[in-house]
């Protein structure tokens, strides 16, 4: 047996590979808008806000993924509502909606007696717990936010560059960017697991501002993106096995030295044009 | 395109507010089909919250606007085009001249169908149309700002619209880039197209429009550019718009 090849003998580590790609893919999909919509505070923000949908899904005795997606959706939706009505300025709407969720979280947490719910999991990530049914939810998910970007690709791409102009020229760019928003916030439930709580913004930020670096057009950029995304997620993994490190902070890491790397490329190739 | 009956564009009224500020008090206007309007005032006169209510982007405190026989924000997609200035957008978006003026085709298009022959043909011909087409694979970023201001016109005519809106397409750009502008429109009017289009230029106002508006927030003159220039309505402006234009170039 090649000793490469041997972390692709358990199960839990294919279905950590299919996860790691399917969130990969996803948050480089979904990267792409937030970097070029200079979103990615709300990623970060719904993430954490999220934790309090977890907390109150063990109290439930529901299951914490629903719990955290509903928090979340409805913590993007909020963002964008107040956003929109509000004379409030994002930034501080969503550094004030999402620390006060997650400080929710906390305190309900703090208030039970006692409780089985591993923190240290949902801040970090365990993406070799993930079981079927989660990759069964991970997938259907995935389908779901996929085959939206298809629908609205043309609309997405529009309002991302130019919202005035395309909502003069009748598209309804308010529809669109609430949709973005619970795409974004499913993707960070879908990713919450392999990354956790505090990695997963980089996830969605990193590898499309790396790709942001080499292209010069955006279909090349969300391609590339998930190229990057994919490797980090999937080498990430692989990595972690062998150097016995946190998976999740494994992917992050060697995502941030291919952001470093793309900066390289990009300074090569200006440098030698001159 | 041939002359429709009736006004492109209807404005009764119109009172818009910025939170207290008044930013357009009791404008009444009508543009027709087939003619050049161009609205002239100093700055902070409200040209441009005029043309973004026409264009459905502000809710007007009270007054009626009819755009193409319907309300602004009732039209069907496509049918009108703005074009905004352009420091308003992100030249470092990942974008070529191309993918910017295919955009324009975008409102025209269900989500199942392809770009096709048909729109490229308008893309190119738009681009041909302001002398762009051999910029076509250029980075959005590494353009002129009259470069630029051509991009945004030709996205707004390979959509094809039954109206234009342009907000100082003229300001700050080349005298090359300025008459081909002034050609494009002219010929898009010639063929039926109503324009309506702020200027701070108002040396050449006869060349391009067929009625001038004198805007102050409210309405201080309307009318053919050499009647509006006889009755004084903007020499203060005048005034004024020869030394920005002055210290612009400077």
């Amino acid at each position: 047996m090649n000793p490469l090849l041997v972390p692709f003998e358990y199960a839990f580590m294919q279905r950590a590979f299919v996860a790691a790609i399917a969130v990969g893919l996803l948050c480089s999909v979904m990267g792409t808008y937030v970097v070029l919509r200079k979103l990615s505070f709300i990623g970060d923000g719904i993430a954490h806000a999220s934790f309090a949908g977890i907390v109150i899904a063990y109290i439930r005795g529901l299951d914490y993924y629903v719990g955290a997606a509903i928090v979340a959706v409805l913590t993007a939706l909020g963002i964008g509502f107040v956003h929109r009505r509000g004379n409030i300025s994002l930034d501080t709407t969503i550094g004030v909606l999402f620390t006060g969720a997650f400080a929710l979280g906390v305190f309900l947490m703090s208030r039970l007696k006692n409780y089985a719910v591993d923190l240290q999991s949902f801040l970090f990530g365990d993406i070799l717990s993930v079981s079927s049914k989660d990759l069964l939810f991970i997938g259907i998910l995935s389908l779901l936010i996929a085959l939206t970007v298809v629908v609205l690709f043309r609309g997405l791409l529009y309002t991302t560059f130019d919202p005035v102009v395309a909502q003069a020229s009748g598209l309804h760019v308010e529809t669109i960017e609430y949709v973005l928003l619970v795409m974004l916030a499913l993707t960070i439930i879908v990713a919450l697991q392999s990354v956790g709580i505090i990695l997963v913004a980089a996830l969605l930020v990193t590898p499309a501002a790396a790709a942001y670096q080499l292209t010069k057009r955006f279909t090349p950029m969300m391609v590339l993106a998930v190229v990057l995304g994919i490797a980090s997620t999937v080498g990430g993994l692989y990595l972690s096995y062998f150097l016995r490190s946190s998976s999740g902070a494994t992917i992050v890491l060697l995502a941030t030295m291919l952001f470093f790397s793309a900066i390289g490329v990009k300074h090569l190739k200006s440098f030698r044009s001159a | 395109m041939n002359a429709q009956a009736g006004d492109a564009v209807k404005v009764v009224n119109l009172v818009v507010r910025y939170d207290r500020t008044l930013a357009l008090e009791g404008v009444t206007l009508d543009v027709h089909f087939g003619e050049a309007m161009g609205i002239v005032g100093p700055n902070g006169s409200g040209k441009s919250t005029l043309l973004k209510s026409i264009a459905g982007l502000l809710t007007p405190a009270s007054g009626a606007i009819t755009v193409l026989g319907a309300p602004p924000k009732k039209i069907p997609a496509g049918s009108l085009a703005y074009v905004p200035q352009i420091e308003a957008a992100d030249w470092s978006f990942p974008a070529t001249v191309w993918d910017v003026v295919a955009m324009g085709r975008f409102p025209r298009l269900h989500f199942w169908q392809h770009f096709g022959e048909q729109d490229r043909s308008a893309v190119e011909a738009a681009l041909r149309a302001v002398n762009m087409y051999n910029l076509r694979a250029r980075h959005i970023g590494e353009l002129s700002g009259g470069q630029q201001q051509r991009v945004f016109v030709a996205r707004a005519i390979a959509q094809r619209p039954q109206l234009l809106l342009l907000d100082e397409p003229t300001t700050g750009v080349d005298a090359e880039t300025e008459e081909a502008l002034r050609r494009v429109v002219r010929s898009l009017v010639d063929d039926g197209m109503p324009v309506l289009m702020t200027t701070h230029d108002l040396d050449r106002v006869d060349e391009w429009f067929d009625r001038l508006l004198v805007l102050d927030r409210r309405v201080l003159a309307i009318g053919k550019p050499d009647e509006v220039a006889e009755s004084g309505a903007y020499a203060s402006i005048r005034e004024h718009t020869h030394t920005h234009g002055h210290a612009r170039s400077a």
